[in-house]
């Protein structure tokens, strides 16, 4: 994206000068606005929306997306992408549900299906990085890859997981509060990414390397580096999200989590980060995950069917890239008009 | 001083009428004046040259022509009709074609497509005639004189190759007046002389060619007529064969620099940078030479010549096939900037959009960008050393700015200069490369980096100076090294050093002394 | 170094190597596709039999469809994700209007299908020029949004072939007579490549196309309607999935809300597989419908092997890794030649 296309929503998520902070909060304030709406929509919907047990379950539903957004969140602000995301938590719940059926002990399924994350992620990593192929080819045949081989593995046969304890963390609030573990992790992780991207080196060598990679190489900044280990930190964070999953539904299928790369891009680009890298921040990814997710459990109170929920969540995708180009588009037309009449 | 075109055809027989003409072409861009007297007269089948240090306004000329930009005033005729471009397409139209230095070809597309995209020949059903396409092609390039395959992708080709096939894509257009801006910086020796056979065949056929280039005696191998200019003003117009290498030089550089250059003699120290037998391959080879502390060594020679190469490895930047850069007597391991950095190294780059800063990022962050590490407590970035830092290289430097929070790209090619210097300074090294110092950015602050730099040498900082000005390499350098093609072809010291050793030494006439 | 006027040892004998590998990509699969099909035969001689071979032709007819369309797009740098949606909207709806008229004359379902599959790509399209927005996320959306609104329609029914006029079925199975092997599904996919690739070939346009994905910046420079090109190669990849829709129905003669999902996959894999570079301006159509046919015939060779019937994913996934690796391996090579062997010259 060239340099001086004054597009919204915001030109750096650490900044705080006045114009900057202006256009981030625009986009942030208008996904607060945003909120209210869909809460109200919620409470519209059904009279259950803000009972503790919905709050639950919405924190339930979106959980494993919600963790997978975060180094998606760092990947697309390096201006790279992971679209295998969904393919590798299904690959780690599927490995999972095959060491555990060999008799496995539950610790060492987890630890083996965290090391198989690092790998997939390193994978992609040197793709990208080594080879320097672009991370959208790359990605995609990851995506098919890491769903063939789960696959593979498990062919059509599933992994019943209910008659293990451990379950209850994926069913089961922590206990004294009405947050789901996934929850409660996402929102630990959260905060760490968020110190990370806005307050240390690395982060704000990030930034530099989504808006000018060349800048940021000739001041030392390790890009290929970076980027390789924000592939691998993908992989490993999205394998913890298979074995979470996996508690969840006590169940391990090849298929676990097919598509669910729609929703982690959709909520990372809707968090206003710019596909086009360098910009965006933490509390906006965070605040879109809170609408998604409320927005999911209004559908589903009012019965809409799950594939039709994807309807919506692909507009939205599609409304958070168009939105932020939108008047540059605009003073394209009218200057091709003008030029003709 | 200023000859009139027509007043030296005495000796000659010239066409009567020159088929381009541009009169007193102003330009300006903001408050810079890029071209304040733009005049040429070209004559069908003549090579005409355009000569004049960077910066003289060549370059806006040629931009001219080529209809990408429009005079304020001035008068353009073309057959003597006047014209004016509103853009590319009307210049072409016209009959004006432009060869880029580096042409933009589609890799993928055989040459014939390259030649015709967009206008291939058809045949029945409005299908393009792969054959006629081919045809044309090699009737075109028979006339240059040369062969290249048409059927074959323009992917591979060499920079020759592909600026004949924008020649011969020129020549598609029916172009009567052909400008070559800087087309053989990038070639090899032969390549110039297949470049120029192909040019005097067009001219025996009529077109006129305006040539451009820093090698004076390609200058007198090609071209019949040349006109210098200097600050942006037509100097004079003179047949080649009336002018000396002499004349010329004196006529681009005239004028009285040294106020500019406040350079005061220091006593150097000892050898901070070594680099010994660097070679990178196909780009320069076996470059040896060392700079002291307190002392500024220039790299001189031609656009192309492998100078900045030379800096971005010694950096780290690009990797280096063979050889050793020592820093204080430690060897640097390659391909690490890091390293580089940690060793005292600092490079302020050539490009200054692209490489030297992060123009979206604020002034601060920019400032702060490579002196991370040093701004962090408990791995954390403290903001306000980081504010501290960015407003007191401000301060010293005198940055012109609004808010040291907005983006780097809301300031001018100066200020944005001392931004990209302050982010090196603030390191405290003890080597600083720097590429380009004053590239694009006006007098006044010329004057202020140029103080920097001598205050710098006199703290015992080793500097070593890329510029394509020489009045810079004279008035800053304690010695100048002179790379041409990839090689060390020169180190000449300050008191032999002027415009007419460094410039034979680059373009190869006469090597001075052996490095 | 490179002469003029004698064609310079270096020069020439990259340009011979580029131009060789270009062929050779064809020739590769070709003579993949004879090795796995021999080696196959060698261990399950059924797999060279009638019905086996008539079933790799009629599978391999989607996923070289899809793949023709979808050779466009990536040629000026973009990506259509949204083909295995659009077919299977299209299989749908083409069922369902035969479902609502059952006499109505089947080249309608043709007509509908294509109709529909256009439609959607003019809006990817539309959406990816006007904003100049990744066609990644475009396409990526509406590969869902189009596959929510078909779960919307279909609302859980399915389409029975006792709703589909027997004439439009027989597309499906029947076979050219006097060829037992060969299905007229797969004829008719064939005469689209033939045409396909004389047009990306024979006509302005599709040159433009090429020029586009080659060097965007230089298209814009020559005065090439950069945005209209790649709004029609969208529309065209769009109407062949479409296309495939319907023939998707003649085949299976049977359809619910899930025709077609995950067939993106394979058809990018199938394209880069048959030589198209994923950065754009090269590559053919008939590469990428052998690529399909290479990639549809290892998965059924695997099945024929006995070894899993499981591995179709896999496959396509780790094809496509090798491809794009191959090929920027053998980028780099040429590139790093070009540095050495020929002094100043560089890659364009």
């Amino acid at each position: 994206m060239s340099s001086d296309t004054a597009v919204a929503p915001s030109y750096e998520g650490t900044a705080v000068a006045p114009p900057a902070w202006r256009r981030l909060l625009r986009w942030e304030t208008g996904l607060v606005f945003l909120l209210i709406a869909v809460l109200l929509y919620g409470q519209q919907s059904s009279a259950n929306f803000f009972t503790t047990t919905n709050i639950f379950f919405i924190g339930l539903n979106m959980g494993e997306i919600a963790i997978m957004a975060l180094p998606l969140t760092l990947i697309v602000i390096v201006g790279e992408i992971d679209l295998s995301v969904a393919s590798m938590l299904g690959l780690s719940s599927t490995l999972m549900g095959y060491l555990y059926a060999h008799h496995w002990p539950i610790a060492l399924c987890m630890l083996g299906v965290l090391v198989v994350g690092v790998a997939g992620g390193a994978l992609n990593g040197w793709l990208v990085t080594g080879l320097g192929l672009p991370s959208i080819a790359v990605t995609i045949g990851t995506l098919a890859l890491y769903r063939g081989l789960a696959e593979i593995v498990l062919k059509d046969q599933s992994v019943s997981w209910s008659t293990v304890k451990l379950t209850h963390i994926g069913t089961k609030p922590v206990s004294g509060t009405q947050l789901s573990w996934a929850t409660l992790i996402f929102l630990l992780l959260a905060v760490v990414y968020g110190v990370v991207l806005h307050a240390t080196p690395t982060g704000r060598s990030m930034y530099a390397i989504g808006l000018q990679s060349e800048a940021a190489r000739f001041a030392g900044i390790r890009v290929k580096r970076i980027k390789f280990l924000l592939f691998v930190l993908s992989g490993l964070v999205c394998s913890f999200a298979g074995i979470l999953w996996t508690l969840r539904f006590a169940t391990s299928r090849f298929d676990a989590g097919t598509g669910l790369e729609l929703n982690v891009v959709a909520i990372v680009l809707f968090g206003g980060v710019s596909i086009f890298g360098g910009r965006g921040s933490i509390v906006g990814v965070l605040l879109a995950v809170v609408i998604f997710g409320c927005l999911q459990t209004a559908l589903t109170l009012q019965n809409v069917d799950a594939q039709v929920q994807n309807v919506v969540t692909g507009g939205l995708l599609l409304f958070s890239v168009i939105v932020p180009s939108a008047p540059d588009a605009f003073h394209r037309l009218r200057s091709r008009y003008m030029r003709r009449s | 001083m200023t000859t009139p075109p027509d007043s030296a055809e005495a000796d000659q027989p010239v066409p009567p009428a020159p088929v381009l003409v541009l009169e007193r072409a102003v330009k300006s861009f903001g408050a810079v004046h890029a071209l304040e007297d733009g005049s040429v007269t070209l004559y069908a089948g003549e090579a005409h040259a355009l000569l004049g240090e960077n910066g003289a306004g060549k370059s806006t000329l040629v931009k001219i022509l080529a209809g990408v930009h429009q005079p304020e005033s001035g008068r353009l005729l073309i057959d003597g009709e006047p014209v004016t471009f509103a853009g590319p397409a009307a210049s072409r139209a016209a009959g004006v074609s432009i060869i880029y230095q580096e042409p933009t070809l589609f890799p993928d597309l055989t040459v014939a497509e390259n030649i015709f995209v967009g206008r291939q020949p058809l045949r029945g059903g409005r299908r393009v005639d792969p054959a006629d396409m081919s045809r044309r092609a090699r009737e075109i390039f028979a006339r240059l004189g040369v062969h290249i395959d048409p059927a074959r992708p323009a992917r591979g080709l060499s920079v020759a190759d592909q600026q004949i096939v924008e020649i011969a894509k020129a020549l598609s257009f029916n172009a009567r007046v052909i400008v070559m801006d800087e087309p053989t910086a990038a070639l090899t020796l032969v390549e110039v002389d297949r470049l120029f056979e192909v040019a005097r065949t067009l001219c025996s056929q009529g077109a006129a060619v305006l040539f451009i280039s820093h090698r004076l005696e390609e200058v007198f191998a090609l071209c019949q007529r040349a006109t210098i200019m200097r600050d942006g003003r037509f100097v004079r117009t003179d047949l080649v064969a009336d002018l000396t290498i002499d004349d010329i030089i004196r006529s681009m550089v005239g004028r009285d620099l040294a106020a500019l250059f406040p350079k005061s003699d220091t006593a150097p120290g000892e050898v901070l940078l070594k680099v010994d037998r660097l070679t990178r391959e196909g780009v320069f080879t076996d470059v040896s030479f060392s700079v002291r502390r307190g002392e500024i060594v220039a790299l001189a020679g031609l656009v192309g010549a492998g100078r900045s190469e030379v800096a971005r490895a010694i950096f780290g930047i690009d990797r280096r096939d063979a050889g050793t850069v020592e820093v204080r007597g430690k060897a640097l391991p390659g391909s690490s900037p890091r390293a580089a950095m940690a060793a005292g190294v600092a490079l302020v780059p050539e490009d200054r959009r692209q490489q030297g800063l992060v123009m979206e990022m604020a002034i601060d962050h920019n400032v702060a960008l490579a002196s991370l590490d040093n701004l962090q407590e408990h791995g954390l970035i403290r903001r306000s050393k980081e504010q501290l830092l960015a407003s007191d290289w401000a301060t010293r430097l005198q940055l012109k700015y609004g808010r040291v929070q907005s983006p780097v790209s809301t300031l001018s090619g100066g200020n944005q200069q001392k931004v990209v210097l302050a982010k090196w300074l603030a390191r405290g090294p003890q080597v600083l490369i720097i590429d380009e110092p004053t590239r694009g950015i006006d007098v006044g602050t010329k004057a202020e980096v140029h103080r920097l730099l001598d205050e710098l040498v006199a703290q015992g900082v080793a500097v070593l100076m890329i510029s394509s000005e020489l009045p810079e390499v004279l008035g800053m350098a304690d010695r100048v090294l002179v790379i041409r093609e990839g090689r060390l072809v020169a180190e000449i010291a300050r008191a032999d050093a002027d415009e007419d050793s460094i410039m034979r030494a680059a373009t190869g006439q006469l090597a001075v002394t052996s490095a | 170094m490179t002469v003029l006027d004698q064609p310079s040892p270096a020069t020439s004998v990259l340009a011979r190597r580029g131009d060789v590998l270009l062929r050779a990509r064809e020739l590769g699969i070709c003579l993949a596709i004879v090795i796995v099909f021999g080696l196959t035969t060698l261990k399950n001689s059924g797999f060279a039999g009638v019905l086996s071979v008539q079933q790799l032709l009629t599978g391999a007819s989607l996923f070289a469809l899809l793949a023709v369309g979808e050779t466009m797009v990536i040629v000026t740098r973009n990506v259509d994700l949204s083909v295995g949606s659009v077919l299977g909207l299209s299989a749908y709806l083409v069922g369902d209007y035969f479902k609502h008229n059952p006499h109505a004359p089947i080249v309608m379902g043709f007509v509908i299908g294509i109709a529909i599959g256009a439609l959607v790509g003019a809006i990817n399209g539309a959406v990816t020029t006007l904003f100049r927005v990744p066609s990644l996320v475009v396409t990526l959306a509406a590969l869902y949004i189009v596959r929510g609104f078909l779960a919307h329609v279909v609302n859980g029914r399915r389409i029975e072939s006792d709703s589909i006029p027997e004439a439009f079925q027989k597309i499906g199975y029947k076979t050219v007579p006097g060829i037992d092997r060969l299905p007229w599904l797969a004829v008719l996919v064939i005469v689209v490549v033939a045409v396909v690739a004389y047009t990306m070939k024979s006509f302005r346009w599709a040159r433009d196309v090429y020029a586009i994905g080659s060097n965007p910046d230089a298209a814009a420079l020559a005065g090439l309607p950069v945005a209209r090109r790649v709004f029609t190669a969208f529309v065209i990849s769009g109407a062949l999935a479409g296309l495939g829709g319907a023939l998707f129905l003649a085949e299976f003669a049977t359809v619910d809300a899930s025709g077609g999902t995950g067939y993106e996959l394979q058809v990018v894999s199938a394209v880069v597989v048959g030589g198209v570079a994923i950065f754009g301006g090269s590559g053919t159509v008939f590469g990428a419908a052998l690529g399909a046919l290479l990639l549809n015939m290892i998965n059924q060779a695997l099945g024929a092997l006995g070894v899993s019937s499981f591995w179709t994913y896999a496959v396509a996934g780790a094809l496509l890794l090798i491809a794009i690796a191959f090929d920027r391996w053998v980028g780099l090579r040429v590139a790093l030649r070009q540095r050495t062997g020929a002094g100043g010259a560089h890659v364009v």
